[in-house]
């Protein structure tokens, strides 16, 4: 994609900051107007209900006693953060996190490099291949996962019974080890055309003559790589990862079906949800989810600022 | 606030053009949220609305699945107040705390009188709350030990004729290099093994269960709980359990139950209906159905009888619903001793109606159907408390994987996490 200059209106703006044309005010309002209904509708749903949890979350507070709802300031927080199980839990989270994004990332670069190589009959093709998986409905995906690896129904052990530490007696759900591999090659096999989309975006906006410049100059296919078409993907290596990060955080299906918790396979939705759902205490419940939108906030907040990630060039605007 | 609300409701409801209760056209609609089975609720419920002539119509809405999958819901839904929610297929255990936290109706006295009759104890308790009955007890169910005739035979013991022991079992698994059928996955079949055995050996999981929340104990640091950790701890280690154990439900448990490695097995009536259909399908063979044999559950104690789980299905009745005596008669209508044999000849669910059981087609598709109401007779009831998930998912994560189970510090463990979670000072 070639970029063509844009008037930045931004900036025209804040060098002129004493005298706002007439028109330039007009502009903004317009701004608001177009803005606006979405900025109040996200307002209803994201902001109310992340208030409400928060104030919810200082209370001790049992669904099926409402009479004895009671104020008790920080102290879920308290509790939550003292407690061994969220700890292990948040370390689990991350476990999961860390491989799955960095298998996806590298998974997920092939796959776009062989559908920006691809032949343009057989793109679309590709495209839709890969994009299967990212289809599927999570917890769909997982239930199928499930049964290929349990251990009376599943097809995995003896299919895959001669490679060694594989047997018709391979219990993976039995132990942490083998569950979260099952949980991760899921998420992997799952999410990795998502990211393979957003860095095939980024790959087309490497400019052609760049890489021609570089092949006269006689630059092998690997030095092409890391000299030239990655520094100009960076932006959108950045948001692909951070997208992913954050989805991956917050991973709840395959756990809840494959194990349900078992074997310190825990996540931190899903105690989010022991507490919430299934014991009712939306006070403390309320306190895990807000504690998990801290961690959602404090992974957006490093990547920006420390990758500095810019959103915008990203998509190409700038 | 209610008026509005349920102005909103009513709004809601008309615009949505959902069938409104008591509309003008025909009879009020009861609606019976029943838990997935074979289609025997649905059918009941046909029954009983052409038995009422016109005064109701009963309406069956499914629930999940899993029974704690149904809770949720459920509490949820009554939380708000949901008058749609006129009959309620529960799962005992749940009992206590809907009834505790107001979701189900008063049930008269001579109601209460007219349903009790006849019926086992186990399901009377089951129904109970702080003395008071407080949902009509459809069918009961309990766990037998189902075991293969010739493993029985060359290990030398007679179950159906002298009750086993736990300590038997295992040595005769041991001795003859076969698997035993129990349930190891981190779920509520884990709860209700631990149970059994607690009470099979004297013990209580709790104390005191209708104490005020901050005040339970936990009886589990005794010796019966001592000695449950024993058995479910020895079982898993010495692999007695199969490979899949750490994560093996009644269903698996049956799968390799009815396979070559099978011998003996603890679980609910259910397995016989699905072998017979197994063999039926051809998928199993004649033979094996003459090989299985069943007797009491097994005993901690020798000598002295088991406590059988109690599982099974009671009726509530939806303390909003805009029915609530015609909910009231329904639900008679439903556990009636005809409806209850059908239902256990063609689902395969154990009636609570003793009288059931005189039924020729009860007996001649249970042959066990007099062990079945033995059974129930002695059954022992889940831990009766409005906190039942905290105390089955907290047994659940300190008894799991079954391998870590120790008779030393396991219950204590245990008794101590479950505590702190009650007192709101532990995540679960």
């Amino acid at each position: 994609m070639t970029t063509t200059p844009v008037p930045d209106i931004a900036a025209e703006q804040a060098e002129v900051p004493a005298s706002v044309s007439e028109r330039a005010r007009a502009e903004r309002r317009l701004g608001w107007w177009l803005a606006g209904p979405a900025f109040v509708v996200m307002l209803l749903v994201t902001a109310y209900p992340i208030a409400q949890a928060f104030y919810e979350s200082l209370f001790q507070y049992r669904l099926t006693d409402p009479e004895a709802r009671e104020f008790i300031g920080l102290s879920n927080y308290g509790v939550v953060l003292t407690d061994g199980v969220w700890w292990s839990a948040v370390g689990v989270t991350v476990l999961i996190t860390v491989i799955t994004v960095a298998v996806e990332a590298v998974l997920g670069f092939a796959l776009a490099l062989v559908m920006h190589r691809a032949l343009r009959a057989l793109r679309p093709l590709l495209r839709t291949v890969i994009l299967v998986p990212y289809a599927i409905i999570t917890v769909v995906s997982a239930f199928a996962w499930f049964y290929a690896f349990d251990i009376s129904t599943g097809f995995v052990n003896s299919w895959f019974g001669w490679l060694p530490g594989i047997s018709a007696d391979t219990n993976w759900f039995g132990e942490f080890g083998t569950s979260v591999t099952v949980i991760i090659a899921s998420e992997i096999w799952k999410t990795t055309p998502f990211i393979s989309l957003l860095l095939l975006a980024g790959l087309a906006q490497v400019p052609d003559d760049l890489q021609e410049a570089a092949k006269v100059d006689g630059a092998t296919w690997w030095q092409r790589m890391y000299k030239v078409t990655i520094p100009n993907m960076k932006a959108a290596v950045m948001v692909a990862l951070l997208f992913r990060t954050l989805d991956a955080f917050r991973i709840f299906d395959n756990v809840f079906i494959m194990t349900q918790g078992a074997n310190n396979t825990e996540v931190v939705s899903f105690l989010a949800y022991r507490q919430t759902i299934s014991r009712l205490e939306i006070g403390l419940g309320s306190a895990v989810s807000v504690l998990l939108f801290l961690c959602v906030v404090l992974i957006s907040f490093t990547f920006i600022k420390l990758f500095k990630v810019d959103l915008a060039s990203a998509r190409g605007e700038r | 606030m209610s008026r509005r609300s349920a102005t909103l409701a009513v709004a809601v409801t008309l615009a949505l053009g959902l069938p409104a209760c008591g509309g003008d056209s025909g009879p009020p609609t009861l609606t019976w949220y029943i838990n997935p089975d074979a289609g025997g609720q649905a059918e009941i419920a046909d029954r009983c609305s052409e038995q009422a002539a016109g005064e109701y119509r009963i309406e069956t809405s499914l629930l999940p699945r899993e029974a704690s999958a149904q809770r949720e819901q459920l509490a949820r839904r009554l939380a708000a107040e949901d008058s749609s929610i006129d009959l309620i297929s529960m799962d005992p255990p749940f009992i206590p705390e809907f009834a505790e936290a107001g979701f189900l109706a008063d049930i008269p006295d001579d109601v209460a009188e007219a349903v009790t009759e006849n019926v086992v104890q186990s399901a009377i308790d089951g129904a109970t709350w702080k003395d008071e009955l407080v949902a009509v007890p459809f069918w009961a169910n309990t766990q037998l030990l189902w075991y293969r005739k010739s493993v029985a035979e060359a290990a030398g013991l007679d179950p159906a004729n002298e009750p086993v022991t736990w300590q038997q079992l295992i040595d005769a698994a041991a001795q003859q290099d076969k698997y035993l059928g129990v349930q190891g996955i981190r779920a509520e079949a884990l709860t209700v093994w631990i149970n059994a055995l607690v009470a099979s050996a004297g013990g209580e999981v709790l104390t005191n269960p209708e104490a005020p929340v901050e005040d339970v104990e936990l009886g589990l640091q005794s010796e019966a709980g001592r000695q449950a950790a024993g058995i479910i701890g020895t079982i898993a280690r010495q692999g007695l359990g199969g490979p899949g154990f750490s994560n093996e439900d009644e269903n698996a448990s049956m799968l390799q139950f009815q396979g070559e490695n099978g011998s003996f097995m603890v679980n609910w009536p259910f397995v016989w209906a699905a072998t017979l259909a197994g063999v039926e399908e051809g998928t199993l063979d004649q033979s094996l159905i003459d090989d299985i044999g069943w007797a009491q559950y097994p005993s901690m104690v020798e000598g002295e009888p088991s406590r059988p789980p109690y599982g099974g299905i009671n009726l509530g009745i939806g303390a909003f619903s805009e029915h609530v005596d015609l909910a009231m008669d329904a639900a008679q209508c439903i556990v009636s001793v005809e409806n209850q044999a059908y239902y256990m000849v063609s689902n395969g669910n154990p009636a609570s109606n003793t009288e059931a059981y005189e039924d020729p087609d009860v007996q001649e598709t249970f042959p066990m159907a007099d062990l079945i109401r033995e059974s129930l007779e002695q059954a022992g009831p889940r831990p009766k408390t409005p906190y039942y998930n905290e105390v089955s998912t907290g047994l659940q994560n300190t008894w799991h994987p079954p391998s870590s189970v120790r008779p030393d510090s396991t219950p204590q463990e245990a008794a101590t996490f479950i505590t702190e979670v009650l007192q709101g000072e532990r995540l679960l």
